[in-house]
C-alpha cells in the first residue's frame, strides 16, 4: 500500500519524526498546567500522538493491515462513543477505565513480544527480556487495579474498603512469587516458559485487584493517578524492549509527571501515598458509624426557611460536593448565587481539593454553569473567612466538611483538611438523607445546634430556594 | 539503540516530567491526569509493531486487542480531556437558562 514510503525502524527519518512527536507531548503537558493554555495543550499533545502513530504505520515491517484497521477501528469507535456519552459526573471513572485499557495493552504487547521471542528459538537478550517482564507485571497490575477503581467509582462494587483477612501477607507472597517467577524466566532466557509468563500475568492481575479493593472510595483519585504513572512507566519499559524512543520518552514523561501529580493530590488530602495504599480508610472504625446514629436529633427545614436565612445574610459560602455533581445542580446553584447577589449578599464558593470524586471536579462543573472564576475559593483561602460567614450552604458534600477530621483523632479521616463550615454562624446542609458519605462515617456537623438540614435532591432544592428568594 | 543511550533518554525524560508538572493548580489536576493518561496510550505503537511480525492466530488476537485498547486509551483520553477543559473556555452564552429554575422541577 505504501511500499515506497517505508521508514527504517530506528532510522534517522523515523527517529526525527518521533522527536517531533515527543516534543509536542512535553509542550502539551507544559501547557496543560495553566488554565488559559490547557485546552490548547491537550490539542498539541494529540497532534504529537497523530505524528507518532503515522510514523509507526510507515515503519518497515509493520503490516497485517487488516488487523491494524480492525484494532484501530474498534478502539476509535469505542473511545469516541464513550467520551461523547459520558456525563461530566462520571469523568473520574472514565479516566480510570482508559488508564486500565492502556495498562492492558502494555501487558498484551509484552506477552506477544515474549511469544515472538520463544518462537524464534533464540536466546532473548536480557535488555529486552527484563523490560518485557516489567511491562507485563506493571501493565497487568494497572489494568486490573484500574478496573476495580472504575467499578468502585461506578458503584458496581461497594466503595467502602473491602479487606480479605491476611491481605498484606497475601500481597507480599504474591509479589515474591512474581519476582521468583520473573527471575526464573530471566535465567532461562534461552528457552523461557510461556506458562510461567502467563502465571506471572495472572498473579500480577490478582495483585492489582487485592491492592485496590481495600482502598476506600475517597482515596480513589490518588490511586487512579498512581496507576496512571505506573502505566506510563510500563509503556516506557515496552519502549526499551522494542527499542522505540517515542515510547520511552512519552512513557517516562507520564511516569514522572504522574508521580508528582499523585503526590500533590495526596498532599491536598493530608495523606501520604503509602498511607493511601496500605492503610485504606482503616476498615474497622468505618463500619461503626452507619446504623446506630440514625436517631440523633437534628433540625430539618424547607426551601422557604432556607431562602430567608440566605436572603438576609451578608455573606454566604456555598460548599459543593459530589451530591451537586450527581444531581446536576450546578446551574440551579448558580441561580441561587445570582439571586443573592442581586440582594447585595456576598457569595463565594468553597472548593475542597477533593470535593466530588476528583480534584478539580467541582471547578469544572461550576465553570460549566458560568460561575465567575473569582468566586471559586480554595480551601486555604476560604477557611479564615468562615468565622465571618453568616451562612454556609453545603450542597451534597459530606466528608470534606466533617469536623471529626479536626476534633476526633480516632476518626478514620483524622487529619484530612476540611472546609471549616462549623466555624460559620449558621449552616444549611442540602442532602438527600443523613446517610454517611464516601468514607462511610457519620458527620457530627448534621447534629449541631446551628445546622439545618434540607432533605432534598440538590437540583430541586436549589431551584426551590432560588424561587423562594425571588418571592421575598 | 544501545541500552545506555536508552537509559540516558529515560533519566532525562524523567526529569523533564518532574519539572514540567511542578505547582499545578488543583483545578487542573484531573484534566492533566487525563491528558497524561491519553499520552501513555502511545503503547498502541507497540501493538502496531508486534502485530506486524505476529505469526500465529493467538498473536494476531493479542496484537489486535492491544491496538484496540491503545486506541481507546488515546482517542478516549484526549476527547475526555478536551471535554473537561472545554468547561473552562469562555462561552458567549446569553442567559438562556434563566427561566428554567422558576418552577423548580426535578430533572
Amino acid at each position: 500500500m505504501i511500499a515506497e514510503a517505508v521508514l527504517k525502524p530506528g532510522g534517522d527519518a523515523a527517529t526525527a519524526l518521533y522527536i517531533v512527536a515527543f516534543s509536542l507531548f512535553i509542550l502539551g503537558v507544559k501547557r496543560g498546567t495553566h488554565p488559559t493554555t490547557a485546552k490548547q495543550g491537550n490539542l498539541v499533545a494529540a497532534v504529537g500522538m497523530a505524528v507518532a502513530v503515522v510514523t509507526t504505520l510507515l515503519l518497515d515491517g509493520v503490516g497485517n493491515w487488516g488487523l491494524i484497521a480492525l484494532g484501530l477501528g474498534i478502539g476509535t469507535a469505542v473511545g469516541v462513543i464513550a467520551s461523547v456519552r459520558v456525563k461530566m459526573t462520571e469523568m473520574p471513572q472514565m479516566v480510570a477505565l482508559y488508564n486500565g485499557v492502556g495498562g492492558g495493552a502494555v501487558a498484551l504487547i509484552a506477552w506477544s513480544e515474549i511469544r515472538h521471542g520463544i518462537s524464534l528459538g533464540e536466546t532473548i537478550p536480557l535488555d529486552t527480556l527484563i523490560p518485557v517482564l516489567f511491562a507485563a507485571v506493571v501493565g497487568s497490575v494497572s489494568f486490573w487495579g484500574s478496573n476495580i477503581a472504575f467499578a468502585k467509582l461506578q458503584d458496581l462494587i461497594p466503595t467502602r474498603p473491602l479487606a480479605v483477612p491476611g491481605q498484606q501477607v497475601i500481597n507480599v507472597v504474591l509479589l515474591i512469587g512474581i519476582l521468583v517467577a520473573c527471575t526464573d524466566i530471566a535465567i532461562n532466557n534461552d528457552d523461557p516458559s510461556q506458562a510461567i509468563f502467563i502465571a506471572v500475568l495472572l498473579a500480577a492481575g490478582l495483585l492489582g485487584n487485592l491492592v485496590v479493593l481495600p482502598i476506600g472510595g475517597a482515596d480513589m483519585p490518588v490511586v487512579i493517578s498512581l496507576l496512571n504513572a505506573f502505566t506510563g512507566l510500563s509503556a516506557a519499559a515496552a519502549g526499551f524492549a522494542l527499542d522505540n524512543v517515542a515510547l520511552i520518552v512519552a512513557g517516562t514523561l507520564v511516569g514522572s509527571s504522574g508521580t508528582i501529580l499523585t503526590m500533590e493530590m495526596a498532599t491536598a488530602m493530608n495523606r501520604s501515598v503509602a498511607n493511601v495504599l496500605f492503610a485504606g480508610f482503616g476498615g474497622a472504625p468505618a463500619g461503626g458509624g452507619g446504623g446506630s446514629t440514625e436517631e440523633r436529633p437534628h433540625v430539618s427545614i424547607g426551601a422557604q426557611d432556607a431562602a430567608i436565612k440566605l436572603a438576609y445574610a451578608d455573606s454566604v459560602v456555598i460548599v459543593p460536593g459530589y451530591g451537586l455533581a450527581v444531581a446536576q445542580a450546578q446551574h440551579a446553584i448558580k441561580e441561587v448565587g445570582d439571586e443573592l447577589e442581586k440582594r447585595g449578599v456576598t457569595v463565594n464558593y468553597a472548593i475542597h481539593p477533593v470535593a466530588g470524586r476528583m480534584p478539580g471536579h467541582m471547578n469544572v462543573l461550576l465553570a460549566e454553569a458560568d460561575v465567575p472564576y473569582e468566586q471559586l475559593k480554595e480551601m486555604e483561602e476560604i477557611n479564615p473567612e468562615m468565622p465571618r460567614t453568616d451562612v454556609a450552604v453545603i450542597v451534597g458534600a459530606n466528608d470534606v466538611t466533617n469536623p471529626a477530621a479536626k476534633n476526633d483523632p480516632d476518626s478514620p479521616i483524622a487529619g484530612m483538611p476540611i472546609i471549616e463550615v462549623d466555624q460559620a454562624q449558621q449552616v444549611i446542609v442540602i442532602k438527600r438523607s443523613l446517610s454517611p458519605g464516601f468514607a462511610g462515617i457519620d458527620n457530627d456537623l448534621f447534629y449541631e445546634a446551628n445546622t439545618s438540614m434540607l432533605f432534598d435532591d440538590a437540583k430541586k432544592a436549589a431551584a426551590d430556594i432560588a424561587a423562594e428568594i425571588q418571592n421575598l | 539503540m544501545s541500552l545506555m543511550t536508552e537509559i540516558t533518554i529515560f533519566v532525562l525524560a524523567a526529569f523533564v516530567g518532574f519539572e514540567v508538572i511542578s505547582k499545578v493548580p488543583t483545578t487542573l489536576h484531573t484534566p492533566l491526569m487525563s491528558q497524561t493518561n491519553a499520552i501513555h496510550g502511545i503503547v498502541m505503537l507497540g501493538g502496531l509493531i508486534v502485530v506486524g511480525y505476529a505469526n500465529d492466530p493467538l498473536e494476531y488476537v493479542i496484537g489486535t486487542i492491544a491496538i484496540a485498547f491503545g486506541a481507546i486509551n488515546i482517542v478516549g483520553g484526549f476527547m475526555v480531556t478536551d471535554r473537561m477543559l472545554g468547561m473552562f473556555s469562555k462561552k458567549p452564552k446569553p442567559k438562556a437558562e434563566a427561566a428554567d429554575g422558576k418552577g423548580g422541577g426535578g430533572k
